[in-house]
């Protein structure tokens, strides 16, 4: 394979880059004095952890859909789930601290007069078990569903509505009581993560500083994906499938591949974003939370490698700022801004970047150059 | 039904890659091909001519396995019943086919079309952690040079002009190594500059590939130069070298005549 003539320290580049972002929040909360205009307090570590776990969610959903034209409308399930797991590993660290004082029962469990731990929530205590299903579930939900949709060359808005269809009957299900992991109010009130309190300073910093180390992971394995020779085969199955399936690809298996592995991204960053908000409850799940991922990975540019997480930080960022002080305003801006984007700004803010580097003599950045597809292909995904 | 005939395995010459003979297709009651019968010796260049109609993409379909005859025997050298095989299975056997409709991946480089084309099969974990081996890196080296798009091989193909594009899915048909290339009008939409180097181009796979040329182009056919074969109403009206054709009365009057 030809280098690329870019040279190869570009993605190093990059990723250094973003590193020293991530950087930004411990060095404003611990270095900067208390009384400079850039001390960061240390109540907002936690909001920027969430959203770093956010990008990481849009780097995963934009690897089947940037990359491989997968939209995926129910990407929040894979993400709930993963937070799930760890949200169980978080209750069972609970022990008898709960409200109720049983030593191994969670309070919910108690309050509906259950008498043992149902069978799915043995294992959870130990730390390394939770990672290991925070792991497994959402990967092997994707890898069914995925073979089951793929197999059957379910593609474009079908695939896009099963999708929903599968996040809308989670919550349903996740809703219930009798499902065991708390019904409509989730899991919540932890205490401690490895024998650290969870709410002391030095722990969210730590959670924020992991939530930047698996941003930093889910960025390589972009980056390293559109390199390889499967991430061409991704883009000629975006643009044509049966001409990929013509010229001898397996696309069933390369499909299932990378959405096998964005699910299992996903069921990461949820598991980092749980300990970091507190709680986890079926909302999470909801059709229209992960339809918000679509518009974060629309916004910041699809398939580019930091369009997504650009687009994660700011839609989540002006929603921060909106819902603070003109809650009723979000959903009108929000639905504004997909609108606007898909209509003005078709290759997102990285797209918008490319366009400016180019025209002040710059070589545009790969993969933002000439990406700029039709709002009708936006819309068919 | 097809008339399998297992025994006309050992009656095929060696020289021979394709042979086709009595193959009838049917739609409807209208017969797109009655009892074509089709030669094609190893390493022959061979264009098939004829009016809209006369049944040439049809027998394309037939050889790459896309519609089944209602009656004939088609047969690969060495003996293979292509009748008994599906699209991939003959598609493996090394028959290459470019359509009419250019099928390169707009938004892939020149190169990395060429790339995909020699990765047909690799698994997964090769297509991430593998790279081509040297004869395939020097295949497609060859192939870029043979297309005349050595100087673009890092540009989008979306980017080339319409005659470029089509010479890159030739070349991608070319680093698979078919034994038998289809082509089927490949100077469709061409300009004259253009369809003069498309005509260069096959004339230089002459001998090294063999290659089925369909195409109603008559300037084209004659700069070819090749064996000819004129179909008319799914019948092959009359076969032999380009001169001899176009002096056939019979052929002038379905075809010629009117051009």
């Amino acid at each position: 394979m030809t280098a690329s003539p870019r040279g190869p320290s570009r993605p190093a580049l990059l990723l250094f880059a973003v590193g020293v972002a991530i950087l930004l929040v411990p060095i404003c909360n611990r270095l900067v004095p208390e009384d400079s205009a850039f001390h960061l307090e240390d109540r907002f570590v936690p909001l920027f952890g969430k959203y770093l776990a956010y990008a990481v969610l849009a780097v995963s959903l934009d690897l089947v859909w940037g990359r491989a034209g997968i939209l995926s409308l129910g990407h929040g399930a894979f993400f709930a789930l993963g937070g799930y797991a760890m949200g169980m590993y978080l209750m069972r660290q609970i022990g008898p601290r709960g409200v109720y004082a049983h030593p191994i029962l969670p309070d919910f469990m108690v309050f509906l007069n259950w008498q043992e731990l149902p069978w799915y929530w043995y294992g959870f205590d130990r730390f390394w078990f939770a990672m290991f299903m925070v792991v497994v579930v959402p990967g092997t939900l994707a890898f069914l569903f995925g073979w089951l949709a793929f197999r059957s060359r379910v593609s474009g808005v079908y695939l896009s509505i099963i999708t929903q269809a599968l996040t809308f009957a989670l919550m349903l299900a996740f809703f219930r009581n009798e499902m065991g992991f708390g019904g409509n109010n989730g899991l919540t009130d932890f205490k401690d993560i490895l024998g650290f309190p969870i709410a002391s300073p030095d722990t969210r910093l730590a959670l924020y500083l992991a939530t930047g180390a698996l941003l930093l992971l889910a960025l390589a394995v972009a980056i390293q994906l559109r390199r390889a020779p499967l991430g061409r085969l991704l883009v000629a199955i975006r643009d044509g499938e049966a001409r990929a399936r013509f010229l001898g690809h397996d696309t069933l298996r390369a499909k299932l591949f990378v959405w096998t592995l964005s699910a299992v991204l996903a069921g990461l960053a949820g598991a980092l974003y749980v300990p970091q908000v507190g709680i986890i409850n079926p909302s999470e799940f909801s059709p229209a939370a992960s339809i918000e991922i679509a518009i974060w990975v629309a916004v910041g540019g699809r398939d580019t490698v930091l369009g997504p997480v650009l687009g994660a930080l700011l839609v989540n960022g002006m929603k921060t700022w909106l819902t603070g002080t003109l809650p009723e305003l979000w959903l009108f801006v929000l639905g504004g801004l997909f609108v606007l984007v898909t209509l003005a700004f078709p290759g997102g803010l990285a797209g918008i970047a490319g366009t400016f580097a180019h025209r002040i003599g710059r070589t545009p950045r790969p993969g933002t150059a000439g990406l700029a597809p039709s709002p009708a292909e936006v819309a068919r995904g | 039904m097809a008339e399998h005939a297992p025994a006309a395995g050992r009656l095929l010459d060696p020289h021979i890659l394709l042979y086709l003979d009595g193959v009838t297709v049917s739609f409807d009651g209208f017969k797109a091909l009655d009892s074509l019968s089709l030669v094609l010796e190893e390493g022959e260049l061979r264009t098939v001519i004829g009016p809209n109609g006369a049944g040439k993409t049809t027998m394309m379909d037939v050889i790459t396995g896309k519609t089944r005859p209602d009656a004939g025997v088609v047969l690969f050298k060495g003996g293979v019943d292509l009748l008994r095989l599906d699209e991939t299975g003959i598609a493996r056997l090394g028959i290459g086919r470019k359509f009419q409709r250019p099928a390169v991946f707009d938004r892939l480089t020149v190169q990395e079309n060429l790339e995909l084309a020699t990765q047909g099969g690799w698994s997964v974990r090769r297509l991430i952690a593998g790279r081509l081996d040297a004869q395939s890196a020097e295949r497609i080296e060859h192939t870029l040079e043979t297309i005349g798009l050595a100087e673009l091989r890092h540009e989008e193909a979306g980017r080339l002009a319409h005659g470029q594009r089509q010479w890159l899915e030739i070349g991608m048909l070319l680093v698979q190594q078919p034994r038998l290339v289809l082509l089927d009008e490949p100077v469709a939409g061409m300009s004259d500059a253009e369809t003069a180097k498309t005509a260069e181009l096959i004339l230089r796979l002459k001998g090294r590939h063999t290659i089925l040329v369909v195409e109603h182009d008559m300037h084209f056919v004659r700069t070819l130069g090749a064996k000819v074969t004129v179909l008319h109403e799914g019948k092959v009206l009359a076969e032999g070298p380009v001169e001899a054709i176009q002096s056939d009365p019979a052929v002038v009057e379905v075809y010629l005549g009117r051009s």
